[in-house]
């Protein structure tokens, strides 16, 4: 029978008559039986020249293989068409299918032509390829587990390749074949951390619970310092308790309160990690955002952890499986970490509509937020659920109601009276359910509580629940000599019901008639006997034994004497009251978001979360060596700025180096030809049409942080001669104090920006010496010391030496000064004292923008003389000033002579106090006086700060609303260009530019010298040269006279 | 990883198996079952079930469960995530995802689910990537198939794959090119009995369908970005712009997509557009209840409320009812208990109400509890936020694009307690 009409008949005809059999498709299988006789077109098609029927077949191939079909009459075919022509074809994909056929089938004969085609994948040009061949280890891995090192080697060297397809898919590999081998990530950390953003999700998902295991074999515990003080807090004598919960969040605080015990210092790879995650909390996928979530929760310091809540409350959005999984990793999260759900709390509300199984969850993590403040609104809004028609959620929030009542003592005796109303409530299973929970409660103070226990004692005639009967009747039991009276009573009308009862009512029935035995023979010892007698009779053995035991215990006989002393200690001993207590407690000790976390058992191939240790490894085991002359092209490279793609650094991750760009820039400046120059497997994607998408995410995101990286190397440049202005001006001894503090300000300011960099120099020891110039770290920033990499613009230093300006000297061209900070003088000079009106003496004056020497609030001024009359001026100095309140002035030093036709320079310090009033002040000669005054354009008012971007959205983000200027202007055709706009920026207000991701927004940023407000500006500039200009500050007159200012500037 | 998938329809039939590793056999699906008889509701089954040997995890959609068999541990999300990747693939593959339409496409079902998954780790799950691979079914290409023979496998080689922009397929073109955006938010809220308002959120998403020749990247800006609190992207969404710019920068995917969902935090106050007026009392003499709704418009900004439907499940003692709506239709299911009334349009001038009896079960006590009342509604060309779209801009394309936005805000989970 030939198997096309049977098939053709199957499929509804997809197999035309005369056609080859192409059409079957074994894919669909499960459903059609196959035949072996079909693989003949198989192999027909694998032997076809055209690329797609050879893909097609494979596909169909993979697809049987995949069912668990046996595909062991095709493997010939295959190995002849795959292993030895396809896996050599020039076309990427079909090398990356050729693999995947091979690799999928479950013949152990071709394990070793399996490991050669890995092998060989392994190193192919296309990333797609090794991504394929990464995809196969495991395969081979579980057919073969001999392979093991083999198979290690290459994951050792594909965990090495640089771009993003690779990276999820070796990780997942390692996972499965050799997730012990810790040792194989270190070098590759910071490269996995930096891709991680750019690849795909499942991939993200895999390397981050990776690396949270990875960051908790590597790192010192971010809590380690407020653990201990907990422990022992006799020995936290070195600062308050407050000093040191900052000192997690930031090192320097942690170093300078805690001089004698070893200080806690964030590793800064521990750092990055953090800091490269957090932006996937926004990942659309649910895994990605809670295997953020519990890195954070598992790695980050307390103070940080915060930040995952809002992510996973979005969650709750999600479907309801979602839900039901991040809800139980929230009640574990709850439980160790309360305040970061609780202004979510209204989140966690439940709907009527809710499945059952996310009632209970929401419930637990509400009994987990309650505490005094809020439990009010929480008992509230469980009443309405007691009302619910779902009663199994209506017992779970009784439950939960006896559990605020014992964590939270205040509102034990309110729950306890909202239970005991229950009692009467008509369905049983919710008195039941109280009974129980009263118990619980009654058991912690039972003295206080009789009349509760009369109450119980009354419902023994209505309530059917046994397990509730029973419970009541061990409260009597437990606290008879509370209700003597009704006791004994309880216990005649059991007696009498007894042979109805189920059995655990029937237990506690022996157990009472025990206790009232002991306690009130007299009434009793009749009905005991009774009721034991009953018992010995009964068909459970259980209570035949219970009843037994009692007997010989309380029944004082012959034999059993001693005991029966003892009965009373037996029976009545005091309880300890129950725990009410999560079933979430300690379920942390799994790692958040597993299976095994989520079953409470530790599912097959869980792998524990180790515990931090007690001395970090050495970190240097993470340094990465990169060629030099990959790193010299990129510089290059970069100044053809795009726009950048999908960065992965932030804005102080500068020193970071998208891993995967060096290769693509460099095939790009190699005119695609050199791929075997340099690292093996770059310019790899020559052949392939997306290139240039590649490249330009590549140089985007390489771009930006060269820019960065660019201004960090001026920072450093703009330290030095800072530093040197300090030593020179503390050798004058004089004003060295103020001077010294003047950069220290702005030192402080850079700090956070310059802290990678100044951690950087600690790490890699081998990174200072002269050979290592060559070999950078991939992280290092010291490769600015290395000459090849100097940016070739760098203005020459200026050293603005303090002991200059104070003797007067002159800085005749202030542009001379370099700084980053502000890059260009203010406003030229002004006339102060025309020639005429000061007989042949002229005086100008500018702002300098240089910090005053003498007091940091000042605004300093430089003054220039000229003496244009033919006698020499002399005894120049300023006279007593009559200044409107606040201001005042620090004269310069009076200037004994002006000789005829010579000029002099002087600078003085105005505090202008942030406003634009003038300074008037008398200039004295030995002869005359002057009256002049100056008055500061408001930019003056200001001096630049550096800060980063993200520092700079915060502080933008405290200064909106009142404080908010915005203002939309049109900008001329000839201020378009960045450099004019900054230009002119600047030359109207002393401010400092802040690094901005995008081409067409401007930041500056600066504070006013006397009271330090911050004055921030954004210039958004769109294409058509329309603008908006934002100033953001406290002193709001200031903001609209900046805005003012610029404009002008802007516009003109 | 995913060992296999079985497809579970609601009467409790596997009709379909895939297998990526070993085949299981579908005998493991019992636990499944057994879980399944314990819920007694479909959504109450847990979504994860340890067997001996295995584990199953699953979501249920479309009346369907998709219950995946995995071995050893890994994160649940990414198995429940996967699935309802699966579900949202079929979707978009054959319009809706039901067992007739599954078993009617199921050579192309097979196709998709063997590319989707590489021995059990995700492989291509961009929908544009696995429509080059795999063409999705139309009329035509079946009844070209039909004659030719030739199946949905792309002849194409999926060069998608390859790309770094891998949820957008290459060489696409369109004569017409548009791009619409749908700004959607959903307010959920919880109403008290008094008609305060316990919790209100505003949950929303932006909605795209861009259909733009060649690469074209695209920046929407808001008028007032701040508003939002927390959200949440497509990849295709540059997150360093947005950081920094409160802009959203991105190559779009081809077709239709989420592009953003967000969510303005529960301290801005909500503007519930609707309020509930009820009056639903149950005496424990007699057999009748007093039943009455009336709904009306609050916070509206002038906008009509459309769409009204109000549900909600009454007591188990309610034997039936006898209403009458001053506007619309509704429907009460003595079995379930369900009350439905579709309201259509609220006039403000005339507030529609359902007012009537509830016939309680003769003898029967007075329930305990009222009924909660849910809520659906729409309002057209607003967002309740008062979020706006500043400008659409795109660069990287010579044409021009039609450029669309529409806003919508609909009732969330909206709940009336009574």
């Amino acid at each position: 029978m030939s198997a096309a009409p049977a098939y053709s008949e199957d499929k509804g005809g997809s197999a035309g008559p005369g056609e080859p059999e192409y059409g079957h498709d074994p894919a669909s299988g499960g459903i059609f039986s196959s035949d072996y006789k079909r693989h003949d077109d198989l192999k027909e098609m694998l032997d076809t020249n055209k690329d797609s029927l050879k893909l097609e077949a494979m596909k169909r191939i993979v697809a049987m293989i995949a069912r668990g079909k046996n595909a062991s009459d095709l493997f010939p075919a295959v190995v002849k068409n795959v292993a030895c022509k396809n896996i050599e074809d020039p076309n990427q994909l079909i090398r990356a299918s050729a693999l995947r056929v091979l690799s999928s089938i479950r013949v152990p004969i071709i394990v070793p032509i399996m490991m050669l085609a890995i092998k060989e994948a392994a190193s192919d040009m296309s990333p797609y390829v090794r991504k394929t061949a990464a995809h196969a280890i495991p395969k081979l891995y579980s057919l073969d587990s001999d392979q093991k090192d083999q198979l290690i080697e290459v994951i050792e060297k594909l965990l090495a390749d640089k771009t993003t397809l690779v990276a999820g898919s070796v990780v997942m590999a390692f996972e499965e074949v050799c997730p012990e081998r810790i040792d194989l990530i270190h070098k590759n950390y910071r490269k996995l951390c930096n891709l991680l953003i750019d690849v795909e999700e499942w991939g993200q998902v895999v390397i981050i619970s990776m690396l949270t295991r990875y960051a908790r074999t590597q790192f010192l515990s971010p809590t380690q310092n407020e653990s201990l003080l907990e422990e022992n807090p006799e020995k936290a004598f070195y600062g308050s308790e407050e000093d040191e919960a900052k000192g997690a969040g930031s090192e320097e605080a942690a170093a300078t309160t805690l001089p004698a015990r070893k200080p806690y210092v964030m590793d800064p790879d521990h750092r990055l990690l953090l800091r490269n995650t957090k932006p996937l909390l926004q990942s659309r996928s649910a895994a990605v955002v809670m295997a953020v979530a519990q890195l954070y929760f598992h790695l980050a310091p307390k103070a940080e952890v915060g930040v995952i809540a809002k992510a996973l409350v979005r969650l709750l959005r999600s479907h309801s499986e979602v839900q039901y999984v991040v809800l139980q990793n929230v009640a574990t999260m709850s439980i160790k970490r309360r305040g970061m759900f609780e202004p979510y709390l209204k989140s966690f509300y439940i709907r009527s509509t809710d499945p059952t199984q996310i009632k209970i969850l929401k419930l637990e993590v509400l009994t987990n937020l309650a505490n005094e403040t809020n439990i009010p609104t929480v008992l509230r809004e469980f009443q309405t659920y007691i009302r619910s028609m779902d009663k199994d959620f209506v017992a779970a929030t009784i439950q939960a109601i006896g559990r605020c009542a014992t964590n939270i003592g205040r509102v034990r005796d309110t729950c306890l009276n909202g239970l005991v109303q229950l009692l009467s409530n008509r369905d049983e299973l919710v008195v039941a359910e109280s009974v129980v929970v009263i118990k619980k409660l009654l058991q912690m103070q039972p003295a206080q509580h009789g009349e509760i226990i009369k109450h119980l004692a009354k419902l023994t005639d209505n309530i059917q629940v046994p397990m509730a009967r029973a419970s009541i009747l061990w409260l009597i039991g437990e606290y008879c000599e509370h209700v003597p009276r009704i006791a004994p009573d309880v216990l005649r009308k059991m007696a009498k019901s007894f042979t109805a009862e189920e059995d655990i009512v029937k237990l506690q029935v022996i157990n009472l008639a025990a206790k009232l035995y002991l306690t009130n023979s007299k009434q009793t010892k009749l009905l005991t006997q009774y009721v034991l007698s009953l018992a010995k009779y009964d068909q459970n053995y259980d209570i035949r034994d219970r009843a037994r035991f009692t007997r010989q215990l309380i029944v004082p006989s012959e034999q059993g004497g001693a005991l029966s002393r003892h009965a009373k200690k037996l029976f009545l001993a005091p309880k300890p009251a129950p725990v009410l207590e999560s079933s979430f407690k300690d379920r942390d000790h799994f790692q958040l978001g597993s299976l095994s976390h989520l079953l409470n058992a530790k599912a097959t191939g869980y792998q524990e979360l180790p515990d931090w240790p007690e001395e970090a490894p050495d970190p240097s085991v993470r340094n990465v060596e990169v060629p030099e002359w990959t790193k010299c092209s990129n510089r290059e490279k970069r100044k053809e700025k795009e726009k950048p793609f999908y960065s992965d650094s932030e804005g102080e991750s500068g020193p970071t180096e998208s891993a995967d760009s060096d290769p693509e820039t460099e095939s790009e400046s190699d005119s695609k030809s050199s791929s075997e120059s340099g690292s093996g497997e770059s310019s790899s994607e020559s052949d392939n049409e997306d290139q240039d998408e590649d490249e330009e995410k590549g140089r985007g995101s390489e771009s930006e942080q060269s820019e960065e990286e660019g201004e960090k190397r001026k920072m450093k440049k703009k330290k030095v001669p800072e530093g040197q202005g300090e030593g020179s001006s503390s050798d004058e001894g004089s004003d060295s104090s103020s001077s010294s503090s003047e950069s220290e300000m702005t030192s402080e300011s850079e700090e956070e920006q310059v802290e990678p960099a100044s951690w950087r120099k600690k790490t890699p020891p081998s990174g200072k010496s002269a050979s290592a110039a060559k070999e950078v770290s991939l992280l290092d920033l010291e490769d600015f010391t290395t000459p090849s990499v100097q940016p070739v613009s760098s203005p020459t230093v200026v050293s603005t030496s303090l002991a200059a300006d104070l003797e007067g000297l002159t800085l005749t061209d202030a542009s001379l000064v370099p700084s980053l900070l502000s890059p260009v003088s203010g406003v030229g000079r002004q006339e102060l004292l025309h020639r005429v009106a000061g007989e042949g003496l002229a005086v100008d004056y500018a702002f300098s923008r240089q910090p005053f020497s003498g007091d940091p609030h000042m605004v300093s001024v430089h003054i220039y003389f000229s003496n244009s009359s033919d006698a020499s001026i002399k005894g120049l100095h300023v006279g007593t000033p009559k200044l409107p309140a606040g201001i005042s002035i620090q004269e310069f030093p009076e200037i004994e002579s002006l000789a005829p036709g010579e000029s002099a320079t002087a600078v003085m310090g105005i505090n202008f106090c942030d406003s634009t009033q003038a300074a008037n002040f008398q200039l004295c000669t030995q002869t005359r006086q002057f009256y002049v005054s100056i008055q500061p354009p408001v930019g003056e008012l200001m001096a630049p700060v550096f800060m980063s971007e993200n520092e700079f959205k915060k502080e933008q983000g405290k200064l909106m609303g009142m404080n908010e200027i915005t203002e939309k202007l049109t900008l001329p055709d000839t201020c378009r260009s960045d450099h004019i706009v900054v230009q002119k920026v600047t030359a109207t207000a002393n401010l400092g530019r802040v690094p901005c991701g995008t081409s067409d927004e401007y930041r500056f940023a600066g504070r006013t010298l006397t009271s330090g407000s911050l004055v921030l500006l954004t210039l958004d500039a769109r294409p058509a040269g329309t603008a908006q200009l934002t100033v953001n500050s406290e002193k709001m007159v200031i903001g609209t006279m900046l805005v003012k200012d610029v404009i002008q500037a802007l516009t003109q | 990883m995913i060992h296999s998938l079985f497809l579970i329809n609601s009467s409790g039939d596997i009709f379909l198996e895939k297998h990526w590793k070993s085949v299981v056999s579908r005998s493991v699906c019992d636990y499944f079952f057994e879980a399944q008889e314990r819920a007694t509701e479909a959504e109450n089954v847990p979504p994860v079930i340890p067997t001996p040997h295995h584990y199953l995890l699953s979501v249920y959609r479309h009346k369907i469960f998709f219950v995946a068999v995995i071995q050893t541990e890994v994160p649940p999300l990414f198995v429940i995530e996967f699935l309802h990747r699966v579900v949202d693939t079929f979707q978009d593959y054959f319009g809706v995802c039901s067992e007739p339409v599954i078993k009617d496409n199921v050579v192309v079902v097979y196709e998709v689910l063997e590319e989707m998954l590489d021995n059990g780790f995700p492989l291509a799950t961009e929908s544009n990537i696995l429509k080059e691979l795999i063409k999705p079914p139309t009329i035509l290409r079946t009844v070209v198939n039909t004659i030719t023979g030739s199946t949905n496998v792309g002849d194409q080689l999926p060069t998608g794959q390859l790309s770094v922009v891998p949820w957008r397929r290459t060489g696409v073109k369109y004569t017409n090119n548009e791009a619409y955006f749908d700004v959607i938010e959903e307010i959920d809220a919880i109403i008290d009995k008094s008609g305060s308002t316990i919790t209100a959120e505003i949950q929303g998403v932006i909605d795209a369908c861009v259909k733009l020749t060649g690469m074209p990247d695209l920046t929407l800006s808001f008028m007032n970005p701040r508003l939002l609190d927390d959200v949440s992207f497509h990849p295709c969404v540059r997150f360093k712009r947005w950081e920094s710019e409160r802009i959203l920068s991105f190559i779009p995917p081809d077709g239709n997509f989420r592009l953003l969902s967000y969510h303005v935090s529960a301290q801005n106050l909500v503007a519930i557009p609707v309020y509930v007026k009820h009056n639903i009392s149950f005496r424990d003499s007699s057999s009748l209840g007093r039943f009455e709704i009336t709904v009306g418009p609050k916070q509206t900004m002038g906008k009509t409320i459309e769409g009204v439907i109000v549900t909600s499940q009454m007591p188990k003692g309610v034997l039936n009812m006898s209403l009458t709506p001053s506007q619309g239709t509704h429907t009460f299911d003595p079995v379930t208990k369900m009350l439905s009334w579709d309201i259509g349009k609220i006039n403000p001038q005339k507030l529609p109400s359902l007012k009537g009896t509830m016939s309680l079960q003769a003898g029967a006590s007075k329930p305990d509890e009222n009924p909660t009342i849910n809520l659906q509604f729409k309002i057209q060309q607003l967002a309740i936020s008062g979020l706006k779209v500043n400008r659409l801009d795109m660069y990287g394309e010579k044409y021009k694009p039609f450029k669309g936005i529409k806003y919508m805000t609909k009732a969330g989970k909206f709940q009336v307690r009574t």
